[in-house]
């Protein structure tokens, strides 16, 4: 397989790895807070929600996906440019999108659903660029 | 007014500078493989970098901007101009990390930008 093409597959599984577990990470923790309930912001509230939210398995649940969001997010970064991986994990309102439809059952207007389709067609544009524009020469340049 | 604008330039620069930061720590460290043992012992090497907990700093500071503002204002109005930091982070890109930015990355950038402006406000 040529190296590019390998280069941009690489890239694309870590950038649809990032947005699954960040967008997993985001649901689950807004199901576990749910659960806790309104924060009262006084000092005894909130020792108290800190207690339920350390004991919240959904919590924790999400801490785990939102620390493989991180690990997949720097790993990327490694090799593939920002300005590839930043538009690219902007499917993810996409795909948050069609999660709160199929998933939570929520209602979703058209201008919504256009908004969608606009990311789509710009996470398609910059996907369609290398992933990666610099070599270790201009990373010494950036030093 | 003044604050509002001063918070949103905090959130802005605050979560582009934090990734950009991030970006390069991680380009001064070897490419991994995909292998688990490759990617812990490639996390092991980042946790040492300077320019990550920099990132992290800077993150933080973009998160507590962003608790702030939706606190003050709705999130219609939050998360739309939160999306101009796809422009700032593009620019940051070319000028910080010489990235090569082709007229096609730009125009999906600027499709995001008001992609998201749209998914958010909707």
């Amino acid at each position: 397989m040529p190296s590019e093409r390998k280069l941009r597959i690489k890239t694309l599984v870590m950038v649809f790895a990032l947005v699954i577990c960040a967008n997993i990470g985001d649901l689950t923790l807004k199901r576990g807070m749910t659960e806790i309930g309104a924060v009262d912001l006084s000092a005894a509230g909130l020792a108290h929600s800190l207690w339920l939210s350390m004991t919240n398995a959904k919590i924790w649940i999400g801490i785990f996906f939102l620390v493989g969001f991180m690990a997949s997010y720097m790993t990327v970064l490694s090799w593939a440019d920002y300005s590839y991986v930043m538009p690219v994990g902007a499917f993810g309102y996409a795909m948050l999108t069609f999660f709160a439809v199929v998933v939570l059952h929520e209602h979703v207007s058209t201008r919504r659903w256009i908004g969608v389709l606009v990311v789509c067609f710009g996470v398609l544009l910059v996907g369609m660029t290398k992933p990666r524009t610099t070599d270790a020469e201009t990373l010494d340049k950036a030093a | 007014m003044t604050a509002t604008i001063i918070l949103l330039a905090l959130l802005i620069c605050g979560s582009t500078g934090g990734e950009i930061s991030i970006a390069h720590g991680m380009k001064t460290i070897d490419e991994p493989s995909l292998r688990p043992q490759a990617l812990l012992r490639f996390l092991g090497r980042a946790l040492r970098s300077g320019s990550l907990w920099i990132g992290i700093g800077l993150m933080a500071v973009s998160f507590y901007s962003l608790l702030v503002l939706l606190s003050w204002h709705p999130v219609s109005f939050v998360i739309p101009a939160s999306a101009l930091s796809n422009v700032v982070g593009t620019l940051g890109a070319k000028y910080i990390l010489h990235e090569q930015i082709s007229r096609a990355r730009w125009a999906g950038v600027l499709l995001v930008c008001g992609g998201v402006a749209l998914v958010a406000g909707g």
